[in-house]
């Protein structure tokens, strides 16, 4: 990383919703950095708050459900939480775009691609509309969408899934983005097409230098396409490393299980005829509507003391550009 | 009390699927599996693998083809034989929440089918729930508990004690931990493993995580649009996966080991919908290796080496086994 200020800056972040069975922590105090044209990971289990993460940063938090409480998000050197509404709307799908999991929610299916494609470009550039349609068919080319000069003119459920999320990658491509924030981008598609998505993500992102912000729950996608990951558990960030870093010597004792839970594809673990035991991560993930003493982890956790239980683990330096919130880090489990 | 009994080994194949054509044809998928052996199904979705699972439990009726479970024909059983039959096959699905009734408490969904058929009654009835809940890693105090009460884990537990309840011989279970999370997921496959050897369990599970296939199967049946192209011992069709597109399923999903870069064959071109499948070789409009007659010609399952089958005209009688590019594409 250069010596100047990163693309996006996010400190102490902390989102809550506000249900009738309590305040819902969702995001509690999370801080990340993203340089120019880097690639992050967030990886966590459903509920850990990596979407509302995400959506915290483009203030598309639902109104009236929660909102930012606490924290900064500063990307270009701006402060985005305290940006008007038409402020945080010119950077959404121009400086800043947002792909999702399930593309068919996010297109609108009475409008064909091309003309959601320039509606964009229409917006941000101030483009005519011929201008910003041969902008469309461009984009169409560059995710390789075949035939595009037709395919301009097709409504969203004439695509299959894989061709809708091509298309959402060229809609949020559309005005060259510093930033794109991609929420389980391939999560809802076949393996084979899913491989395709993301060596064309990664494709992209080396033609036009954009940065990602990648969210999965799948480590082996963060393998294949990020420079840095971050671990969230409950809310926070429980460890943050390079990538070669983390999975080669992985110190939170929640990302050793997750690593470890996984059956791997790679290998054939049954050397002796049998199936080996998946290493269990015992437990559930805490609820997040009531204050949690201590580490999160500390109930699920093998190595917890009575310190874990009492005390919150702040995030801490180790070699290696790595970040870790735990008192027994890198310890084994005994 | 006591809890279900491993069935008797079946000597012939429990469960045979023939020719089962419903609206995505399977053909020739051959199921034959001995007790206590897990059969996978795996391909993309939209392939027609749940088709298989439901077909086996006959909820849907096959429109030609035959179903053959322990060795008796079920497809032309009547109502009452079908009831029987139903209880030897039970199913653990993807969302165990819309499958579990939400009105009944937890120890009525596994007592009742106990009851219904004729298992256990009474007292008995909940000293075995009681212990099949304790075996699945439930409290005992759960059973007052009602399905939406329970995390997404313990709801599959909950699907999995239902289904041994009445002493199964055949668990189908489709998708029974891709919905849950992955430190869940090893809890759920963990269980699944120890019950299937402990009660001498055959297992059809249905999937498309490769990973976890290749951790809990014995052997593997992949689908491509409703057609069985490879059905192979696990460990063969890893070493050697002998049809074009388990050698790119293999290849396209991704490994957690930023060190190992691998070479990839990304298949260009989307999946056809299974509704209205490619003439000839179904798979060829995305095969690197395709040829003149595969866009005409329908490749029949055929054994081509030792126990592995496949669905390809490369592995035509007499072309060696070995790796794709030698087969001479
Ligand atoms: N509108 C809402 N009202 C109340 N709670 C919410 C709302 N949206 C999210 N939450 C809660 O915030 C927490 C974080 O949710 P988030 O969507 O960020 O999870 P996630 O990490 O993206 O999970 P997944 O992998 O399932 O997408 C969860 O506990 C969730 O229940
Ligand atoms: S702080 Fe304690 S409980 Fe938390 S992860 Fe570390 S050892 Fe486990
Ligand atoms: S039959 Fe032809 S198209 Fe089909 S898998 Fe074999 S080579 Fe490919
Ligand atoms: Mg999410």
């Amino acid at each position: 990383m250069a010596g100047d200020a990163p693309l996006l800056e996010v400190r102490d972040l902390a989102c809550h919703f506000f249900t009738l069975d309590g305040v819902v922590r969702a995001v509690d105090g999370v801080s990340l950095a993203l340089a120019r044209g880097e690639t992050l990971g967030i990886v966590g289990e459903s509920g850990c708050g990596k979407s509302v993460t995400a959506l915290s940063i483009l203030r598309l938090i639902q109104k009236g459900a929660g909102r930012i409480v606490g924290g900064s998000v500063r990307f270009e050197g701006r402060e985005l939480t305290t940006l008007s509404d038409d402020e945080i709307k010119e950077l959404r799908g121009h400086r800043i775009s947002m792909i999702f999991q399930e593309p068919m929610t996010s297109l609108n299916p009475v409008l064909t691609v091309g003309v959601q494609i320039a509606e964009n470009v229409v917006r941000h550039t101030g483009a005519g509309w011929r201008e910003a349609m041969d902008r469309a068919v461009e984009m169409l080319r560059l995710v390789r969408v075949p035939d595009p000069e037709r395919r301009v003119h097709d409504y969203p459920h004439q695509l299959s899934g894989g061709m809708r999320q091509r298309v959402m990658i060229a809609i949020a491509l559309s005005c060259d983005p510093q930033l794109l924030i991609a929420d389980e981008p391939t999560t809802a598609l076949d393996v084979t097409i899913q491989a395709q998505i993301l060596e064309l993500m990664v494709e992209l992102k080396e033609k036009t230098g954009t940065a990602i912000l990648m969210i999965t729950h799948d480590l082996g996608v963060v393998a294949e396409t990020c420079q840095r990951v971050m671990v969230m558990y409950a809310g926070r960030k429980v460890e943050e490393a390079p990538v070669g870093e983390l999975f080669a010597n992985p110190l939170h004792p929640y990302t050793r299980g997750l690593m470890r839970a996984r059956p791997r594809l790679d290998e054939d673990a049954e050397a002796a005829g049998r199936r080996p035991r998946l290493q269990e991560i015992p437990g559930i993930v805490p609820s997040l509507n009531r204050p949690i003493a201590g580490c999160a982890f500390a109930p699920r956790c093998a190595l917890a003391t009575d310190r874990c239980r009492a005390e919150r683990p702040e995030l801490e330096v180790r070699p290696g550009g790595h970040l870790v919130a735990c008192f027994e880090a890198g310890r084994d489990a005994p | 009390m006591s809890e279900p009994k491993p069935p008797a080994a079946p000597a012939r194949p429990s469960l045979e699927v023939f020719d089962l054509v419903k609206h995505f044809p399977i053909r020739k998928g051959v199921f034959g599996r001995r007790a206590g052996e897990v059969r996978a199904v795996d391909g993309e979705s939209g392939c027609g693998k749940s088709t298989v699972g439901r077909a086996a439990l006959k909820l849907v009726e096959p429109t030609s083809g035959r179903i053959v479970v322990a060795g008796a024909d079920v497809t032309g059983l009547s109502p009452r034989a079908m009831w029987e039959h139903r209880r030897r096959i039970q199913t653990v699905f993807q969302d165990p929440y819309s499958s579990l009734n939400p009105r009944l408490s937890a120890g009525a969904i596994v007592g009742e089918p106990m009851e219904n058929y004729g298992l256990s009654r009474g007292r008995e009835t909940e000293e075995r729930v009681a212990a099949l809940f304790q075996r699945v890693g439930l409290r005992p105090e759960a059973m007052r508990k009602y399905p939406h009460e329970f995390s997404g884990g313990q709801r599959q537990r909950l699907g999995i004690a239902r289904a041994l309840a009445v002493r199964p011989e055949i668990i189908v279970a489709d998708e029974p931990v891709s919905a849950l999370d992955v430190s869940v997921q090893a809890q759920v496959l963990n269980l699944l493993i120890d019950l299937q050897e402990e009660y001498g369990l055959a297992f059809l599970f249905v999937s498309h995580d490769l990973a976890v296939m290749r951790h809990i199967s014995h052997r593997i049946a992949v689908m491509y649009l409703g057609r069985i192209v490879e059905l192979a011992d696990k460990r063969a069709l890893f070493r050697q996966p002998l049809h074009p597109y388990t050698e790119a399923l293999l290849s396209a999903a991704p490994i957690p080991d930023p060190a190992r870069r691998r070479r990839r064959v990304v298949l260009q071109g989307d999946v056809p919908s299974p509704a209205n499948p490619p003439p000839g070789c179904r798979f060829h409009t995305r095969c690197p290796y395709a040829v003149a007659r595969c866009r005409s010609e329908d490749p029949p399952l055929r054994e081509v080496a030792p126990g592995q089958h496949v669905a390809c005209h490369l592995r035509d009688v007499g072309a060696p086994p070995g790796p794709l590019a030698a087969a001479g594409a």
